[in-house]
């Protein structure tokens, strides 16, 4: 059973977004993620200053096996990627909500089409 | 029946066991109309006495004159331990080694090669090989258009001193990718920073260096590689790996060294064999190691903690990413590699600078033998490495046409390519040429020119 | 088994200084090597490059022991499917290592290269035959490398129509990965359709995808799920009628030779794995050769050089002759040696050999499933005929053992097997494709049933011991986490 943090925000390609105090948002890849890509042994993570739109391939996340695009959840613009992934990839299997974030962002306006922790463990049990 | 084992009773007993009753029902679901029963343009088969009689006179009818031209692909002595070796069955007829504990041979033998090839051209990190030098190029560029990220325009300078044909198939990989590559005209033989002039300022992704360039001659390459980098470009070494012996190695260029250095593995051992097989390599700075296409063979442990050897980085590759790989690249040139790598060990680091200097001392007294004829003359007299322009004062291909009557290839025309240098003839010497070799060209060569004197 | 118990040291560890391969070497050790004075200065290599030194004796034990770490054809049974690990005949090689063929130039003159012409030339013709194309160019050098020269002239093809909005290619997602690879490296777009349960394209969906941005499709028949595409007619007529053109991935070849045509399909345009069907060898990864063929719409484009003849003479064509050519793939003339090699293979199966390839890869493939099926394995198709490889899926035992399809494979090398391809096509799970070849005898495939009951016994028995195969290796399973994560890529000295 993948951990769902309830104070997260989520996509149905497995994103999570965390709403900081600034207003600014963190991202990253749910535990349910990591557990399906196995051990990460690279993680592309985007340069700050670049502008995303909601759905954009902004990162990769890179296992023995397979290799996946991580998609920006919201529109806005990238703040910083996570420079300690660049040693570490294994923070995002280890704390894929805590040191395992990818990036930050600076909205484009007000948060949407994103799923409660709820919902997204709906959509898990429903993909199966 | 050729290469098939089965008797009528195995046959029988396998269809009994499908349940089918003869072979051609196990074709029922291809639809009728689209079978056919015979392939009339097909000749008969030859038995192995037969075909060896009938390639033995299609070989013997080509000969075996003597080889003044390199342009690329150049005539080296080949160590008789290399292709013995290389053509044992577990070499020659084992496939790529994707289930690693059964291909640690093809395995470990590919590591050793990384760390021969990284050394010889003073790079980080190697891959275990692309087809040929030409598409190396290619692959290069496409390589450094993802690793120089600051850059957007796709744009990359080719001298026009870099091998005509690799110039071409360039273009043909990467150009429905929207690459552009610029030609640099170089009227004096060699790359001038004052040709380079008009670029500065402009985004350009990359750079080729070709040395020895292709008329032989040495480029400064310390000087455009750090003009290259002051101005915001990667810099590609096209370099070819017998001259490396004794001449500086890309990582060495310059202030940083380049960034991407590629050519071919023909000359380590590989017989010149019509074109090919050969193998290109390729190599880079470790920051770069992911944006490199091919495949990548890794040390690590097994379960028990001993040493062991796999492919690494896979997910770059087609079979994962798809349609996002690095390239669509599958093979490497694995049994050309295997050939090159027991080649430079056989040779180490002294044999491999004893070849590069008899060949440049051959080159030198070829092109002292030739230049010694009324109406041959040196085109460009700098620095070289076993390689050099004549020009003629008269057409090339015609001499070429009668040299070869009398047994030698005299070189390589650069009429098609080059309309610009006039008559002018591209000349190779190896360690394979004697002076008694030289003397005969130069014979043949004098003979030819005054025989058309006489006829004009 | 001949294969080598121990590990083998890394070369450089038995370099010592001074040592040499010296009778290699173009003049004496203790000659003077000196660096020609007209070589500048600032151009010279400063340091000695990190190569071993060693005697020849040291290299020739080295390697042949590396050999012997190695499954091959030559050694082991090498089921792999999408693979065709068929005998690679030695006469092949022996012939295109005559002198006067590895000696030849490749920009020696025409009148010096006849005989070798002459093979290409026949060669051409003799493919053009077979999968009823109407040209055939030889110089790509690898399949991946036939189907970037096949798309780029489909590409070409509409530009020069000034049909320029067609850049989808539709690929099914069955396919090898290099199809989608391919298509992006020549600008095109990719578009995905499924696969029905019976293992063909949905033709639905096809009729769904394409239009008039639609520049081809490229296929696999048999697919790489190991079955006939029974629709291909209909494919070909639907993608045609949108305007876009066929390509045939020739992969699969082995199972159709002499028996039905690419060309007769529809297809426009064909890449031919000559390493694969044709029997020229696999060398550890490579060399290949892609040779493609075209329908007559696509002659033009050819890459270059193809073989002409004029009279009794050959002689390359060029740019001059194919104006619209895609152009020059190789420096050359592709794997010119490897070409050489499926000339003579062609020669010696001759016209009533070819299609007794077809058949008897075809009959070892269905003998393998029928037995497997009647072992207690479940073959993905169970209601299709196989062609010449066929998948079995374990699911069931994944499930019911916690066996996976890789656990098997490894376990199959215990048993001196060479594992199948496992996990690929990865729309079946679990999946072991698995490709006999007809060069394999019927024993053999007994031995290999022998082998795969044996191995799901220890499954249910002691799942262990399968789990964590193999055993009997010189290495067991790696660490691959740890090989990209702590990237060794070369071998460096001990610090002094």
């Amino acid at each position: 059973m993948s951990n769902i943090p309830a104070d997260l925000k989520y996509t149905k390609s497995h994103e999570w977004v965390r709403t900081l105090a600034d207003g600014n948002v963190e991202v990253g890849i749910t535990d349910h993620a990591q557990g399906a890509l196995g051990d990460l042994v690279f993680v592309e993570v985007p340069e700050a200053g670049k502008a995303l739109k909601a759905g954009d391939a902004f990162a990769v996340v890179e296992s023995v096996k397979a290799a996946s695009d991580v998609y920006a959840p919201i529109a806005g613009a990238v703040l910083e990627g996570n420079a300690s992934l660049g040693s570490q990839p294994e923070l995002i299997n280890s704390e894929p909500y805590g040191g395992g974030w990818i990036a930050r962002m600076k909205p484009n306006g007000a948060l949407q089409g994103l799923l409660s922790a709820a919902e997204y463990q709906a959509h898990l049990a429903a993909e199966g | 029946m050729p290469f098939i084992p089965h008797t009528p009773e195995d046959v029988e007993q396998m269809l009994a066991a499908i349940g089918a009753r003869k072979i051609d029902d196990l074709f029922d679901e291809i639809p009728k109309d689209l079978r056919i029963e015979s392939l009339a343009g097909i000749p008969e088969a030859l038995n192995e006495m037969q075909v060896g009689r009938l390639m033995s006179e299609r070989a013997a009818q080509d000969g075996t004159p003597l080889n003044f031209i390199g342009a690329g692909a150049y005539e080296h002595h080949i160590p008789s331990a290399v292709w013995a070796v290389t053509t044992r069955g577990e070499f020659y007829s084992a496939y790529t080694p994707y289930q690693a504990e059964a291909s640690q041979g093809t395995l470990q033998l590919i590591y050793e090669y990384q760390t021969m090839i990284t050394s010889l051209t003073g790079m980080d990190v190697s891959n275990a090989s692309l087809y040929d030098g030409g598409s190396a190029v290619a692959e290069a560029a496409l390589m450094a258009i993802r690793a120089h990220r600051r850059s957007k325009s796709q744009r990359i300078l080719v001298p026009t001193t870099l091998h005509p044909n690799y110039r071409r198939v360039a273009v043909a990989t990467a150009g429905g990718q929207g690459v552009r590559f610029d030609e640099v005209p170089c009227p004096k033989g060699t790359l001038a920073l004052a040709d380079l002039k008009k670029f500065e300022g402009e985004d350009i992704t990359a750079i080729v260096i070709q040395q020895p360039n292709f008329f032989g001659l040495l480029e400064d390459v310390d000087a455009i590689t750090d003009w290259a980098h002051a101005h915001n470009m990667l810099v590609i070494a096209s370099v070819n790996p017998t001259s490396l012996g004794i001449l500086k190695p890309p990582g060495e260029w310059g202030a940083k060294g380049a960034d991407i250095a590629c050519g071919d593995c023909q000359p380590l051992g590989v017989p010149l064999s019509s074109g090919g097989p050969y193998a290109g390599f390729m190599t880079t700075r470790m920051e770069h190691v992911r944006q490199m296409p091919g495949r990548i063979v890794g040390r690590t442990v097994d379960l028990n903690g001993r040493q062991g050897f796999a492919l690494t980085l896979q997910a770059r590759e087609q079979h994962i990413r798809r349609g996002k790989a690095t390239s669509n690249i599958c093979t490497n040139q694995g049994l050309l590699v295997t050939a090159a790598t027991i080649y430079l060990s056989l040779l180490g680091p002294e044999g491999l600078a004893r070849v590069a200097n008899e060949c440049h001392r051959n080159l030198n007294e070829l092109v002292a033998a030739l230049t010694r004829l009324k109406g041959v003359k040196l085109a460009f007299d700098r620095p070289r490495f076993h390689e050099a322009v004549l020009q003629l004062d008269r057409p090339v291909a015609p001499v070429l046409a009668e040299l070869a009557r009398r047994g030698i290839v005299g070189g390589y025309d650069l009429s098609t390519d080059y309309p610009e240098l006039g008559n002018a003839l591209l000349v190779c010497a190896t360690e394979t040429r004697t002076a008694a070799d030289i003397k005969a060209y130069a014979d043949a060569l004098a003979e030819t020119l005054k025989a058309a004197v006489r006829a004009a | 088994m001949a294969m080598l118990k121990h590990p083998e040291k890394i070369i450089f560890e038995y370099s010592r200084p001074g040592r040499g391969s010296y009778g290699q070497w173009p003049t004496e050790q203790g000659s003077p090597n000196a660096v020609a004075a007209d070589i500048p200065e600032n151009l010279r290599r400063k340091g000695k490059p990190l190569l071993p030194e060693v005697s020849e004796l040291e290299v020739v034990r080295h390697f042949t022991r590396l050999s012997q770490l190695n499954f091959s054809i030559d050694t082991h049974f090498y089921p792999l499917g999408s693979c065709t690990m068929k005998y690679n005949p030695k006469a092949c090689n022996q012939f295109a290592m005559l002198p006067g063929f590895l000696n030849r130039h490749p920009l020696a003159p025409e009148q010096t290269g006849q005989g070798f012409l002459a093979c290409m030339f026949e060669l051409q013709e003799m493919l053009k035959e077979v999968t009823g194309m109407q040209g055939v160019a030889l110089s790509p050098m690898a399949g991946a490398h036939g189907e970037f020269a096949g798309v780029a002239m489909i590409r070409a093809y509409h530009r020069a129509r000034g049909d320029l909005a067609r850049n989808e290619i539709i690929v099914p997602v069955a396919a090898h990965g290099t199809n989608p690879a391919t298509a992006t490296m020549c600008g095109c777009v990719v578009r995905e359709i499924p696969v029905n349960d019976e293992g063909d394209v949905d033709v639905e969906a096809l009729k769904a995808a394409v239009g008039p941005n639609t520049a081809g499709i490229m296929l696999t028949n048999p697919s790489t799920c190991g079955v006939f595409e029974r629709r291909i007619k209909e494919v070909a007529k639907i993608v045609h009628d949108a305007g876009g053109l066929l390509y045939y991935d020739g992969a699969n070849l082995n199972a159709i030779l002499g028996k039905v045509r690419p060309g007769d399909m529809g297809f426009d345009v064909i890449h031919m794995n000559l390493h694969k069907t044709f029997s020229t060898p696999h060398g550890g990864g490579g060399p290949g050769a892609g040779a493609v063929g075209v329908s007559a719409r696509l002659l033009p484009f050819m890459p270059l050089p193809v073989v002409g003849k004029e009279g009794d003479k050959y002689r390359w064509l060029t740019e001059k002759d194919l104006p619209q050519s895609i152009g020059r793939l190789s420096a050359f003339m592709g794997n010119a040696g490897v070409l050489l090699r499926a000339y003579i293979y062609m020669r010696m199966l001759g016209r009533e050999g070819m299609h007794r390839v077809g058949e008897f890869a075809t009959l070892n493939a269905n003998y393998l499933m029928a037995r497997l099926a009647k072992a207690g394995f479940d073959p993905a198709y169970p209601r299709r005929r196989a062609s010449h490889e066929f998948i079995i899926t374990a699911k069931k035992q994944a499930r019911e053992l916690e066996v996976t399809a890789m656990d098997f494979a490894k376990r199959l090398l215990d048993y001196g097997f060479h594992a199948p391809t496992t996990y690929f096509p990865l729309l079946v799970p679990e999946c072991l494709l698995i490709e006999p070849t007809e060069t394999e005898s019927k024993e053999a495939l007994d031995g290999f049933v022998d082998a795969m009951v044996a191995i799901l016994r220890e499954a249910e028995s002691q799942a262990d011991l399968v789990k964590s195969a193999p055993h009997t290796m010189t290495v067991r399973r790696l660490d691959d986490v740890r090989a990209a994560r702590q990237l060794d890529l070369t071998w460096k000295p001990a610090a002094a």
